[in-house]
């Protein structure tokens, strides 16, 4: 009896110290977060913009004039009466899945030797994580500069093997596969690093258990290894799409903020919108708030799929 | 590898010479490529104001580029700059971050799986969702180009990811820790605050930094929301060196020489536990 009541007491006193303890975060989330996020699905019902919202010119203030049109934006940009949706849907899509392919196939490879006992194996592991050291926007810098048309290194390297300079960055393919290299060269070391990680949680007994029963090495890596891994790439996976679709810095610096070009992914595109030309806010937002639901669908059914994946094994 | 009694001719860990040499030949190609852009902005930035155009020369080597950004250009205040918003963002982060981390990794609460999904959320915010309506109520509230209002941005990013990446590394800590403390008396604040947060500490000093070099390196907000080039951050001023009309790239491989030595010396020291803590607080969720 008396532990029944002390149960229930414990229960209580928790449910209040947890809401205590969390309530400072639920606050900063709601102010922070949840007030400019219904601000932002508000401003894509509108036809806001640079020239009619609230501002103040010196000592005048100007009321915003901007007015509720409901589902227009939305309708303009899905029907692709707006222009650009698709295509740069499309391309995002693209680098998300090559930066994410690449990013884990390379990262996996690079794990699966380093997990052996091999020499100078500390060396190889601090070399190959240096990208990850290199903060985005330098290292972004740094390859725009390798990439320059007439005083790039690697153009120096094609015509000292006799070749044609490259213009890296100039016609839109070419600037798709160069973001590419340059947004997979810094992310594999996060992707190797998770993935030794995830390697070496895998018992060694079961590598021993699977050759003594004879298993050749490509079976113990597609019975013992991807199988045992997949709780981190689960979460790697997961964390790459996110980051390789909302990967502002590296297209937008690499490419430059210039004029309207192909190689443009949604996110920059969207900031293009809101700070360039005419500011277009609403259109900005409504691409926002699209971004948002996709990653939001996707993971969702991501999840469910490891769940269902977890339960049928 | 323990266990192994049974010796077998060429057992696990053993393998042949050429898939030694193949093993080596692969190892060695892929660190030279992760090498090698590190090292050349070394090298170019060594070779004064034009050495970046020629590229393959080993001639003209001087200090120039970097006493140029340090004695001429705004460089120094810049860095400050990303210091002081980074540290801010950070610290409020953990500070705030650090009890509801806790209070969804031990407790059962009503409420408590919409938070932990808000958190993961969160993360999959792209900026452009943010940034307009952030924009407009800064500037309501006369904060654009401050420190602030940057700081309140970088907020709303390193608060939901520093309560998610604690809560995994308060999972990883036993419960046991926790009875002990309740049988001892402690409430559960006093648990969290005198036992768990503690052996925390290396949790707390990874969450940090990882909050601290995300907010280090953000372009999108800082370029639209610091106007003066006095509140430039790092990522916003290395854009002045090389604009649409400027190509002072020997500058800017200085300037990314100096960004990129204190905080990958750093970034050294954390990166073992970096991930352990991204990818437990994503496989417990």
């Amino acid at each position: 009896m008396a532990t029944v009541v002390t149960k229930v007491r414990r229960s209580f006193g928790t449910h209040w110290y947890a809401w205590a303890m969390v309530l400072p975060v639920v606050i900063v989330l709601a102010v922070l977060v949840g007030y400019p996020l219904g601000r932002g699905i508000y401003l894509s019902f509108t036809d806001a913009n640079e020239a009619n919202v609230a501002r103040t010119i010196g000592v005048n203030h100007i009321a915003a004039t901007y007015e509720f049109v409901g589902l227009d934006n939305y309708w303009k940009v899905l029907s692709g009466q707006e222009g650009h949706f698709y295509s740069r849907l499309t391309w995002t899509v693209v680098w998300t899945v090559a930066c994410v392919f690449l990013h884990y196939s390379i990262g996996l490879g690079l794990a699966l030797l380093l997990n052996r006992k091999v020499r100078f194996r500390a060396l190889y592991r601090v070399l190959l994580i240096l990208p990850w050291a290199v903060p985005a926007f330098v290292a972004t810098f740094s390859w725009r500069l390798m990439f320059n048309e007439k005083y790039g290194v690697l153009n120096a390297f094609l015509t000292g093997m006799g070749l044609d300079p490259v213009d890296w960055l100039g016609d839109s393919t070419l600037q798709k596969l160069s973001a590419v290299a340059v947004n997979v060269w810094l992310g594999v070391p996060f992707m190797m690093v998770a993935i030794l990680g995830g390697l070496q949680a895998i018992p060694a007994e079961l590598h021993e258990a699977a050759e003594m029963d004879g298993a050749s090495p490509w079976q113990r890596f597609r019975h013992v290894t991807l199988p045992g891994l997949r709780p981190v790439s689960g979460t790697v996976i997961l964390l790459g799409v996110i980051w390789s679709f909302n990967m502002f810095q590296v297209i937008y610096l690499l490419i430059g903020q210039g004029a309207s070009s192909e190689s443009e992914i949604l996110v920059t595109y969207a900031y293009r919108l809101a700070f360039q030309g005419v500011r277009d806010y609403a259109g900005s937002a409504t691409y926002g708030i699209l971004i948002l639901s996709l990653l939001l669908v996707f993971a969702t059914f991501y999840r469910r799929m490891l769940a269902r994946q977890e339960a049928a094994r | 590898m323990s266990g192994t009694t049974t010796p077998s001719p060429r057992g696990r860990g053993q393998r042949s010479r050429g898939a030694s040499v193949a093993l080596h030949t692969a190892l060695v190609i892929a660190s030279l490529i992760a090498l090698f852009p590190v090292l050349f902005i070394v090298f170019v930035s060594l070779r004064g104001r034009d050495g970046w155009q020629e590229p393959t020369k080993f001639t003209g080597f001087d200090l120039s580029n970097y006493t140029h950004i340090l004695g001429e250009t705004k460089f120094l205040t810049w860095f400050g700059n990303s210091v002081v918003v980074a540290l801010g963002a950070t610290v409020v982060g953990v500070l705030i971050a650090a009890t509801a981390g806790y209070a969804v990794s031990r407790m059962r609460f009503p409420g408590q799986r919409p938070l932990m999904w808000t958190f993961l959320v969160v993360q999959m915010f792209p900026m452009a969702v943010l940034i307009v309506p952030l924009y407009t109520i800064l500037g309501r509230l006369e904060l654009l180009d401050t420190h602030a209002g940057l700081i309140l941005t970088y907020c709303s990013v390193s608060v939901p990811f520093c309560a998610w990446m604690l809560k995994g590394y308060f999972d990883s800590i036993p419960a046991e820790i926790d009875e002990a403390g309740r049988v001892d008396g402690l409430t559960p604040f006093g648990t969290f605050w005198r036992l768990i947060l503690p052996l925390a500490r290396p949790g707390l000093a990874v969450t940090g930094f990882y909050s601290f070099i995300t907010a280090w390196g953000e372009v999108a907000f800082a370029s639209q929301f610091m106007s003066s080039e006095e509140h430039y951050t790092l990522a916003v001023g290395l854009q002045t060196f090389v604009g649409q009309q400027k190509a002072e790239w020997g500058l800017m491989t200085a300037a990314a020489v100096l960004i990129t030595v204190p905080a990958g010396l750093v970034f050294f020291v954390a990166q073992r536990h970096l991930v352990a803590g991204l990818t437990a607080g994503g496989t417990k969720g």
